[in-house]
């Protein structure tokens, strides 16, 4: 079964359809990779190696810039990515260690 | 066929609602036990907590008890709060509708107004029945749209299924809304490329860029820790995904709450205040702006969800599309469309966005959509300040006035 979609083909991440496992192989630019982590569906992973600085594309468009650097088939979120506009919040930010 | 209920301004209703309107917090028990006690699923409770004035709050409660679904209207007032009472039963009569006012003060406290409200209830019901049905066209809907409880898959099913059956809607000379600018921050410079003249294009980039600074100052995005949750790192992620639900129409112009569309095609409601920020967050929730669609008109919205809403509305049926599969099997008994087929191969993007139009249709004939089945009443207004459209914002109000 498709584990990851490609929406845009100027996409540098790629979507989670399906629940991806540890170890599961993953198929991204230039090749497989095993999954370094359980990702839920709706999470993004790289497309290809991205650097900190990087704009993260989804949709054909910019959603945001990278703060670390990811390799390919790597978790994209909140640890290694930021929004240009406003900072996203979460309930531990917001209402102390959920 | 949509069998519409004509009201005395020509638009059509496709529900035949009566509603009891609080005026003040303090009259909100009294209203809620008519409308329980009346026990109908046409008998819907709204209303408007403050006792301060409100102009914002005037002109939607207004847009509301005129609204072509509402067929008759109770008002409940305390008696000493500001909301003036004697206009809106005013604006109501010279609609033509059945209205009565009841003031608990003068009526002699909660059990009196109680029963009188049921009272009054029946009289406006038996009024409302009157009212003629006649054929209505598919290009006499005003449909909405919103999402709530986004994940990561609202942007690649739900929302541009909606999209989908937004494009057919205009294309059938329909009216149709998308919203919450603030949930379009990020998309203004693609969005104003699809106005229909370069003046609106600048009006939306100037609305998406007004909403950013309003939620700079409250502190926080429209994001909430749930669209985290769900895959959605960023505002611009989460609006690229919510942008969808406006399909691929050109955008006919910018209307603000309480608005009417001055014709046929796709309108973006500006839902963030106007001047410096003052009473909060532009939506505290989203039924702040499902309201906001209804004041506009909507007789129909469509709620696309990734993380399961359960929500409902007064006075307009709210049709829910969950865009994610998992959710879509522990909420199933909430959910009118199973937009997550399409991650499993189950269903294209084009047929899931039929399903929404027909199921659009079949609600507009009286078919109950699932929250109304539920018995979800949702209606929440609070304070906002807004100043009117700019002329730029509607390019199509000469054409209107020229028809």
């Amino acid at each position: 079964m498709t584990q990851l979609i490609l929406l845009h083909e100027d996409d540098n991440v790629l979507v989670v359809v399906a629940p991806v496992e540890v170890g599961d192989m993953l198929t991204v630019a230039g090749g497989t990779v095993p999954a370094r982590e359980g990702i839920t569906v709706g999470h993004k992973v790289a497309r290809h190696a991205l650097a900190a600085g990087d704009k993260v594309i989804k949709y054909g468009a910019p959603i945001g810039s990278m703060i670390a650097p990811a390799e390919p088939g790597e978790w994209v979120h909140m640890h290694n990515m930021k929004s240009d506009y406003i900072a996203s919040h979460t309930r531990a930010v917001v209402g102390g260690a959920a | 066929m949509i069998e519409g209920y004509l009201r005395s301004d020509g638009r059509k209703g496709i529900r035949n609602v009566t509603i009891v309107a609080y005026l003040v917090e303090c009259a909100h028990h009294v209203a809620r036990r008519i409308v329980d006690k009346a026990d109908d699923p046409d008998v819907h409770l709204v209303g408007f907590p403050g006792c301060y004035p409100n102009a914002y709050a005037a002109k939607v409660m207004e847009a509301i008890a005129t609204h072509p679904n509402v067929g008759g209207v109770v008002l409940v007032s305390l008696g000493c709060e500001s909301f003036n009472r004697e206009r809106l039963r005013a604006v109501v009569e010279a609609s033509g509708r059945p209205v009565e006012l009841l003031v608990i003060q003068e009526v002699g406290g909660t059990a009196a107004t109680t029963k009188a409200g049921l009272e009054a209830v029946e009289r406006v019901r038996a009024g409302a029945a009157k009212t003629p049905r006649v054929p209505m066209a598919v290009e006499e809907l005003v449909v909405a749209t919103i999402c709530g409880g986004s994940d990561g898959t609202s942007g690649i099913t739900a929302n541009p299924a909606v999209g989908r059956a937004f494009d057919r809607f205009v294309a059938d000379g329909a009216t149709c809304i998308f919203e919450e600018t603030g949930e379009l921050v990020g998309c203004e410079t693609i969005m104003a490329t699809r106005a229909i003249t370069p003046e609106l294009g600048r009006e939306i980039e100037a609305c998406v860029e007004k909403a950013e600074r309003y939620y700079t100052t409250m502190g926080f995005g429209s994001f909430a820790p749930g669209n985290a949750e769900g895959g959605l790192t960023t505002q611009e992620e989460k609006s690229m995904g919510a942008y969808s639900k406006s399909g691929s129409s050109p955008i006919s112009g910018i209307i603000k709450p309480g608005d009417l569309a001055p014709t046929g095609g796709l309108y973006l409601l500006d839902v963030v205040p106007d001047g410096e920020p003052r009473f909060g967050f532009p939506n505290i929730s989203d039924n702040a702006e499902i309201v906001e669609l209804i004041a506009c008109g909507a007789h129909v919205t469509l709620f696309t969800t990734g993380r399961g809403s359960v929500v409902g509305s007064a006075i307009s049926p709210v049709i829910k599309i969950c865009a994610n599969p998992e959710t879509g099997r522990r909420l199933a008994a909430d959910m009118d469309v199973n937009a997550g087929r399409i991650l499993e191969g189950q269903a294209t993007l084009a047929q899931v966005g039929d399903e929404i139009y027909d199921r659009v249709i079949a609600v507009a004939s009286g078919e109950r959509s699932v929250s109304e089945e539920l018995g979800h009443r949702e209606f929440i207004l609070t304070y906002k300040a807004f100043e009117p459209v700019g002329p730029a914002c509607l390019p199509t109000r000469a054409q209107s006035v020229l028809a």
